[in-house]
Parts: C-alpha cells; sequence; structure tokens
C-alpha cells in the first residue's frame, strides 16, 4: 500500500530522518511511535508531500511520491488524508463550512447533496450538533472530531493522523482511538497514526513501528514488539507498562 | 569588518525579499488562470480591502485637500497668485496625495490585517491543510486578494481626489475667499488628462505592491504569535515606505 525506502532528510545540517524503510499494509491500523524529536511527524509530512526527502522513495499506488510534482501531488493528496495535531480548521468558517470546504473544491455535488454529505460525515463523528460552531467554540475533541470528518468528506484511501490522542483526558483518548477504529472499518481505511502512547499502540495497532535516532528500529504487531529485543524500545515498553501498573495500582488503592 | 558585516546582512536580506517578493507576484498572477476561478472570494475581498476602507480614505482625502489649500494659498499670497489655487491643489491631489495616500491608508488598515490573518493561517498549519485538501493557497488566498487590490485601490484613488479637490475647493472658495469660477476655471487649464491617469496608473501598481508584501510577509511567518506580530510589522513598513519609494520612481517616470 505505502512503501517508505532509504527516506532521509536534514534540517540546518541535523539529519532527522537516516534511512527510514517501512512497509504499511493496506486497510492496517499502523503505529509509528519513538520519542520526542525522532522525525515522526516529518516522517508523516514527507508521506503527504509537504516536505521533499534529501533521499529516498515512498511508493504509492505504483509511483513515488517524492518525484511527484505539485499539481500531480494534488491527485495524491486526494487520496492520502492528514489529521493535524490540533486539526488545523479554518477558524473563519463554522465546523459545517470547514467539513464542507474540501467537497465544494473539489466535488460536482450540489449544495444540497452537500449538506446532505456534511451531516452524515459529522454523525459518524457524533459533531452533528455542533455543526453551526466556530472552531474556537470547540473543546480539543471536538476540534479533532470535526477534523476528521473534514478529511474523510474526499473519501481517502489513506488517513495519516499526528498525534490524534494528545492532550485529551484518558477516557476521550480511548473514545478518538474507538472513533478511529470504526471509521477505519466503515470505510475501509488505511490508518497511519503518530502517537507517544504505547497503552494505545497495544490495545489498537495492527502493526507498530518504532522510529529511534532516525532509522526504523522494530517492527511488527503489538505482540512483537511486547518483546521486542531493542534497548530502546524495550525500555519504552518497560517504561509504559510500568507507569499503567502504578496507574492501576493508584486506582485500586483510591477505591 | 564588524561595521560591514550588518550592512551585508541587511543587503542580503533585502536581495532575498525583494526576490521572494517578485516571485510571490509573479506566481500569483500566473495562478489567475488556473481554474477554480474565485469569484466570490474576489467579491469578498474587494469589499473587505476597499468598501470598508472608504471612510478612512475619504477623511484622509478631505483633510489634505483643505491643508493643502491652506499652505498653498499661504505661499502664492506672497507673489499674487492665489488664482492657480484650484489647480495647484488638484494637481498635487491627482499626482501625489491621491494615490499615496490612499494606498498607505489600504496598507493600515487592510494590508495589516491580511498579513495577520494569514501569518496565523501559517502558524496554525491551515496553509498544510489547505495543501493537503489538494488546493493550492496562493491561488486561494493570494491571488483574489491580488485581482482586489488591484481594481479597489485605484477606485479609491479617484474618490480620494474627488473628494481632496472638494476639500480644497471647500477651504479656497469658502474660507480664503478665491472666486469659485476661477478656482474651477485654472483646474481645468491646468489639469490633463495625463494627470489623472498617472495617479490612477500608480494605484493599481500600490494596489498589486501592497497586497503582494502583506500576503508574502504573513505567508512565510513563523515564530507563534510574536511571528505573526514580526511580518505584521514588516508588512506594514515595508508596503508604506516601498509605496513612498515606489511614487518616486513612477513619477520621474511618467513625467
Amino acid at each position: 500500500m505505502l512503501e517508505i525506502k532509504n527516506l532521509r532528510k536534514s534540517f540546518a545540517g541535523f539529519q532527522v530522518l537516516k534511512g527510514v524503510n517501512l512497509t504499511i499494509p493496506k486497510e492496517s491500523m499502523t503505529f509509528i511511535m519513538g520519542g520526542s524529536g525522532t522525525g515522526k511527524s516529518v516522517l508523516l509530512k514527507h508521506i503527504v508531500g509537504l516536505l521533499k526527502p534529501d533521499e529516498g522513495e515512498i511508493w504509492f499506488e505504483g509511483q513515488d511520491i517524492t518525484k511527484l510534482s505539485e499539481r500531480e501531488l494534488q491527485i495524491v493528496r486526494k487520496k492520502i488524508g492528514l489529521l493535524f495535531q490540533e486539526g488545523a480548521l479554518f477558524d473563519s468558517m463554522t465546523v459545517f463550512e470547514n467539513v464542507a470546504f474540501p467537497l465544494v473544491e473539489h466535488s460536482r455535488m450540489s449544495s444540497k447533496e452537500i449538506k446532505l454529505k456534511v451531516e452524515e460525515l459529522l454523525q459518524a463523528v457524533e459533531l452533528l450538533s455542533a455543526k453551526d460552531k466556530f472552531p474556537s467554540e470547540l473543546s480539543g475533541g471536538m476540534r479533532k472530531r470535526a477534523a476528521l470528518a473534514r478529511t474523510l468528506a474526499l473519501n481517502p484511501q489513506v488517513i495519516l493522523f499526528d498525534e490524534p490522542t494528545t492532550g485529551l483526558d484518558p477516557i476521550l483518548q480511548i473514545t478518538i482511538m474507538e472513533l478511529i477504529k470504526k471509521i477505519k472499518e466503515t470505510f475501509k481505511l488505511t490508518c497511519v497514526v503518530i502517537s507517544h502512547d504505547l497503552i494505545l499502540a497495544l490495545k489498537f495497532a495492527e502493526k507498530i513501528a518504532f522510529l529511534h535516532e532516525g532509522v526504523v528500529v522494530e517492527e511488527g504487531d503489538p505482540e512483537k514488539i511486547r518483546h521486542a529485543a531493542h534497548p530502546f524500545v524495550r525500555k519504552f515498553v518497560e517504561s509504559a507498562l510500568l507507569d499503567k501498573k502504578f496507574e492501576t495500582k493508584e486506582v485500586e488503592h483510591e477505591l | 569588518m564588524n561595521f560591514f558585516s550588518p550592512i551585508g546582512r541587511l543587503f542580503l536580506r533585502f536581495i532575498e525579499d525583494a526576490g521572494g517578493i517578485f516571485l510571490f507576484f509573479w506566481q500569483s498572477l500566473i495562478f489567475t488562470f488556473t481554474p477554480p476561478l474565485r469569484f466570490r472570494l474576489f467579491l469578498k475581498h474587494m469589499e473587505f480591502i476597499g468598501v470598508r476602507s472608504w471612510l478612512v480614505v475619504a477623511l484622509t482625502a478631505l483633510f489634505s485637500g483643505m491643508v493643502t489649500a491652506y499652505q498653498v494659498h499661504h505661499a502664492l499670497v506672497k507673489f499674487g497668485g492665489q488664482s492657480v489655487l484650484g489647480g495647484v491643489v488638484a494637481l498635487t491631489l491627482t499626482r501625489e496625495l491621491g494615490p499615496v495616500l490612499s494606498a498607505i491608508m489600504v496598507v493600515a488598515r487592510a494590508g495589516s490585517a491580511i498579513s495577520a490573518e494569514i501569518g496565523s493561517m501559517r502558524i496554525t498549519e491551515q496553509i498544510d491543510a489547505l495543501k493537503i485538501m489538494a488546493v493550492n493557497p496562493i491561488q486561494y488566498l493570494v491571488t483574489p486578494r491580488l485581482w482586489a487590490a488591484m481594481i479597489v485601490v485605484p477606485l479609491l484613488t479617484a474618490m480620494a481626489d474627488l473628494i481632496g479637490i472638494a476639500g480644497g475647493y471647500l477651504i479656497g472658495v469658502l474660507v480664503l475667499g478665491i472666486d469659485h469660477g476661477i478656482f474651477v476655471a485654472r483646474m481645468q487649464d491646468m489639469v490633463e488628462l495625463i494627470d489623472i491617469m498617472s495617479g490612477i496608473y500608480k494605484s493599481i501598481f500600490f494596489g498589486a505592491f501592497l497586497v503582494t508584501v502583506c500576503c508574502y510577509k504573513g505567508y512565510f511567518a513563523k515564530g507563534g504569535a510574536e511571528g505573526v506580530g514580526r511580518a505584521t510589522t514588516e508588512a506594514v513598513v515595508i508596503s508604506s515606505v516601498g509605496i513612498l519609494i515606489s511614487d518616486y520612481v513612477l513619477t520621474t517616470l511618467f513625467f
């Protein structure tokens, strides 16, 4: 589905990606994990062509995205959506107008058809009641859901999520991830999720890839990651699971 | 060595900005002919840049015309030439004050807002979101504003010419006692079509220049809210100074 080969990128002499190799299977939920500043978001921006690599290839539907012109990339971007960390909703538009925007731009639908489609999408993300609100009036979770509805509007095949649960409380994190899972199954999507949260990854991912020092050091299903041999991944897993134990004990103690 | 290095840096920055602004203008112009034609946005920006600026431009022109009449009359009285007051006021306004003051007022009212709006879109990833939705940000954000400014700034200038001359007439005829017939006749004698048109041509250039600079500074803003503030200040300073410098150059070309 998506194949990343030997991707390298430097900023001002500092090499962020040092030869990333990764395959993302079709209609899967793949988590890309790693510490802060390891280039996870940089990798996502390469996949949608917002950044050009210094070296390497990204193959999607038989073409190397890194070699495409801006005009050719526009066709690819209708098939690959990106959900930004803060949603990147247009703050001068209501939720309805935000979700309708890609349809107005790219479809030949009538305004009545657009209205129906937008309402259907907002229903899917459980946000229909907030359709007339502006982004500034929404909570963090609502903004992410509105942005998800907007991303879904063009019927993409792949959606990239840049830390979709960051800044949300644990209950909302699970709600958002369950929503992503539901939407993935409903729309038969390939989902790529950037996250720090290993617990969520172990629960929802079908594949997890660990990015460390600019390369993928470990990849596989959650079970393989749980028993990974790489020292960094091991430490990451142990820390996350230890935190989880502490949380569980504290809750038990409080109860 | 230390003395020359800041000058060199400043010069390099100037060259970089000048080249960037020109390329940005060129791209915006080229995208005019790329579908979809954004007529509705063009009208919206005409309303924002033009209609909402008319009052501030009218007031500036009125008082500039009035004060010009006073000052010129004061000078003319010394050698008994006050009868040419109407002509001098009209020439000053149509050739210089009308286009320059209108453009500077548009920079202050609309240009700063444009720069801040686009800058805020940049730092909240809304411009990247446009790209992701396969919408060309320059064609969407800059091209309609460019054409709107190239049309409304000359219209505002024509209005400023008229109101400024009316202000000069008020002072000249009603306060300083110049005969109505003489005031109008001298104006007709001294002002030629090229005087009016040179001001209008200048204002087309000023409109394109100020919008390009303000959009460019906002588009490449970085560094959070502080960066947007810095971009807006730079946009207003560069536009205003640029208008005054280019006014001199254009005047030497016309006459």
